[in-house]
Parts: C-alpha cells; structure tokens; sequence
C-alpha cells in the first residue's frame, strides 16, 4: 500500500471559496431549471413532505386546539354579560320584527334575481385545513394539509367563506401550496357581475395593509360600474373557473389616459383569519374538455 | 456526527417553528425571521463552511415550500451564511453583541435583497413604505427573538461540542 492512501487523518475537503462557487452555481442552475421550464422539483417536493408537513401537521394542530380553549374562557366572561344586554334587546327587536315581515317579501324577490352562488354549489369540493404560512413577510403563501393523494393538482382553485381565495401552484403527496390572489405578484382576470365588464385584479401588499385588493384595466365607457359591484372571476381566465365571488368594488378611479379605471376591491374572504378552505376538484382545462 | 443530527434538528424545527407557531405569533402580519438567526449563528461559530451549508439548506426549505423558483433563497441564505463565517476569528461564546449585530445587519441584507429583487424590479417603487411595513418591524421582531432563541442554539451547541472532546479526554 502507499503511504499516500494510509493518512487517514488527511480527510477530503474543499477550500470555502470553491464550495461557496459550487454551491452557487448550483443555485443558478436551479434558478434557471425551474424558471425555464416546467420542472417543479416533485422529488423534492415528496421528500420534505415526508419529512416537515408531519410537524406542521402536529404543531398546528396544537396551537389550534389552544387558541380554541383560551377563546372558550374568554367568550365564557363576555357570554355572561352579553346574556343581560340581550334580554333588553329582545323587547325592542319584537317590535321591530313586524316591520321587517313586510320587508322580506320584498327582499326574497330580489334574492331571486340575485342568485350566484348556485353557479358554483355544483363544483365538488374537498375541505382542507391550513397548517402553515409563508415564512417570510413579502408574499401571502400557505401550506394546505391535502395534496395529490387526495386527488388534488396543481392550477385547482381554492375558495373560503364564499369567495375565491387562491390557487394551487406547487404540490406534494399530502401538503399543497396555495398562492393567495392578494399576493403582491398575483394577476388575476375578473369580471363585474353587474356589467359583464373585464378587469385585472392585482395583488398588492401596499394594499394590503387596509385589507383591500387593487384591481385595474376596468374599461367602462359608459360609467355604468359603481362602487359596491359583485366582482367575480371571468370566462376569459385560463386558470380560474368563471362566476367565483372575489370581492365587492369600494373605489373607482379614472385612470390618466381616461380610457381605464382602476380601484380598489373590498375581498369577500377574511385572509387574516383562514384557517379552513375548500379545493374544488376541477381546474378549468378539464372543464373545456 | 451528533453534531450533524443536532444542526438537521435545529434547521428542522426552525422552519416548522417559523411556519406555524411564529406566524400564529405575528405583529400586525409580521413575523421573525428564525431560519436568518440560525443561519447566522452557525456561520459565526462553525466558520464559513458550516454557515454556507446551514443557509444552503435553509434556503432550499425555503424555496421548496414557498419560493417561486427553486434556488433563490437558497442563494441568498448561502451568501449570509459565508459571510458571517468571516466573523468565526473574532466570535466568543459569552459575547451576545456580536451575534446581535451580526443578525440585525444579516436579516436587513436578507430583506433588503428580497425587496430590491422581488419587488423593485416590479416597479414597486415607494421604499419608505416596505421599509416602515415589512424590513424594520422584521428586523426589531427578530432581534427580539434572538434573545431567547441564541441562548439555546448555543448551549446545544456548548453540549454537543463537550461530548465530542470527551471522546478524545484523558482523564
């Protein structure tokens, strides 16, 4: 044997300045891979599903549990008082009840006019809980506990409370992303119910932060959209499926080249407080078939 | 090795912990940024290398679970991590300055990056605004909470690095 194979001591090991290069480029390679082409790292995507969505799975699901139990104790006070109020309430509410008998004739007929959610009772849908968000603070992700054994896909939309919340945009055995549409980087091509007039609903976090979503490229020649119009996903989008409420218009703004408007929509959905979605189980190129 | 088995423990949790519990925990939608605070404590105390792999696989969770393409967060979590390995030579254990600083100007290069690449090149333009709302309540979270997490990462740290000299012990 030669000495050269007997150091043992003398382990394998590369400079940090080579390491730092390699694992670059490893990087920019990766960049590039998954920006160029369709590639979606499913390996990798079922390795940590294996290994993370456990976890988060666990954790929570006790955090959950928690909050439940401190909401309990605190309702439990408020209950107590609200009891009294509620009493007095009753006496005022009965006499405000006729009146509003007369009303409901009214408004049943209005309700029929106004049908919009039978549209999409039809979809099937799967319920699925939220167990994790986006680690950082710039984008508006989170992990669903459902993914491809459940017989979710990619480009499935997700909707809560009535109204769109996102889509699915990238997928592992038992955990799915959901891109939200108040994301910063999100576009998505919607309709006012009203005038069967097109607009592009765009994400913005500046927005955000007083819980409205902006939306722009309205054209209305004739003014006839107003603040307070149903907003839903349109039959030109490829990705969404039409007829979904996304929110109510609460701004409208001439745009300067006095041919668009833009403003801002009130969302039909609380993201700050979604813990249970629904995916409905059709993505809009099957529906084409 | 046990070493090894601890810091794939620590990322693990980290990215769970930063997932679930921290964003339960947030301030007005903000929340810490504890994969930076191990990122940087590792390359501090283990030196460039370790710190380039811990930011590499930080990164890589990352990028998996919420990033557009694969391999952006990954690089930037590698080069903070290199770059805080600079700092192993003058890193003491009792010091807590040191890594105070190091991960209030890491996480503000983290941010500070994200901003610039994820969205002033969309034409997001008004700085003041994502640095009033997302970069400095972040970084002030985050240093809060390297008061707590830091102790830790160290003495598991202190305990794994004893049992590997006590291999080697004569006593």
């Amino acid at each position: 044997m030669s000495p050269v194979i007997k150091r043992k001591k003398d382990k394998f090991s590369i400079p940090s300045k080579y390491m730092l290069l390699i694992l670059t480029c490893i990087c920019v390679a990766l960049m590039a891979v998954t920006f160029f082409t369709d590639y979606s790292a499913s390996p990798l995507n079922k390795l940590v599903g294996y290994v993370v969505v456990p976890f988060q799975n666990g954790v929570s699901r006790i955090g959950s549990w928690i909050s439940v139990r401190m909401d309990e104790l605190g309702e439990l006070r408020i209950v107590l008082q609200e009891n009294q109020e509620l009493k007095q309430q009753i006496d005022e509410l009965t006499v405000q009840n006729t009146q509003l008998q007369q009303d409901k004739y009214e408004l049943n007929y209005l309700r029929e006019l106004y049908k919009l959610d039978e549209q999409y009772s039809g979809y099937e849908k799967v319920g699925a809980r939220i167990i994790a968000r986006d680690s950082g603070n710039w984008f508006h992700a989170f992990t669903i506990n459902k993914g491809t054994d459940d017989g979710l896909a990619i480009d499935m939309n997700v909707i809560a409370d009535g109204g769109l919340v996102g889509r699915i945009v990238d997928i592992g055995s038992n955990w799915a992303k959901v891109d939200a549409v108040i994301n910063d980087n999100s576009n998505v091509s919607g309709m006012v119910l009203a005038s069967s007039d097109n607009l592009v609903v765009q994400g913005s976090l500046q927005l955000m932060a007083d819980g409205v979503i902006g939306f722009g490229q309205l054209n209305d020649s004739q003014n006839r959209v107003e603040v307070g119009d149903k907003v839903v996903t349109s039959n030109i989008s490829d990705k969404y499926l039409p007829s979904i409420l996304i929110g109510y218009i609460s701004e409208i703004d001439q745009d300067a080249n006095n041919i668009t408007k833009s403003g801002k929509i009130t969302p039909a959905v609380d993201f700050e407080h979604l813990e249970e979605v629904l995916v409905i189980l059709k993505t809009k190129q099957q529906i084409k078939d | 090795m046990k070493r090894n088995i601890i810091l794939f423990f620590v990322i693990l949790c980290g990215f769970v912990l930063q997932t679930t519990l921290f964003q339960a925990l947030n301030f007005g939608g903000i929340s810490p940024n504890i994969l930076i605070i191990i990122t940087v404590s590792y390359g501090f105390m283990y030196g460039k290398k370790c710190g380039m792999i811990v930011g590499f696989l930080c990164g890589m969770l990352m990028d998996i679970f919420y990033g557009n393409v694969l391999g952006f967060y990954a690089l930037v979590y590698l080069y903070i991590g290199a770059a805080n390995g600079v700092f192993h030579s003058i890193f003491y254990q009792d010091d807590i300055k040191l890594p105070l600083v190091l991960i209030l100007a890491s996480d503000f290069a983290y941010s500070f990056t994200c901003y610039v690449l994820l969205y002033l090149l969309r034409r997001r333009f008004d700085m003041i605004f994502y640095f009033k709302k997302i970069i400095i309540p972040e970084i002030v979270y985050t240093i809060f909470v390297t008061v707590f997490i830091y102790p830790c990462i160290l003495l598991l740290n202190r305990s794994a690095d004893d049992v590997e000299r006590g291999d080697n012990k004569v006593v």
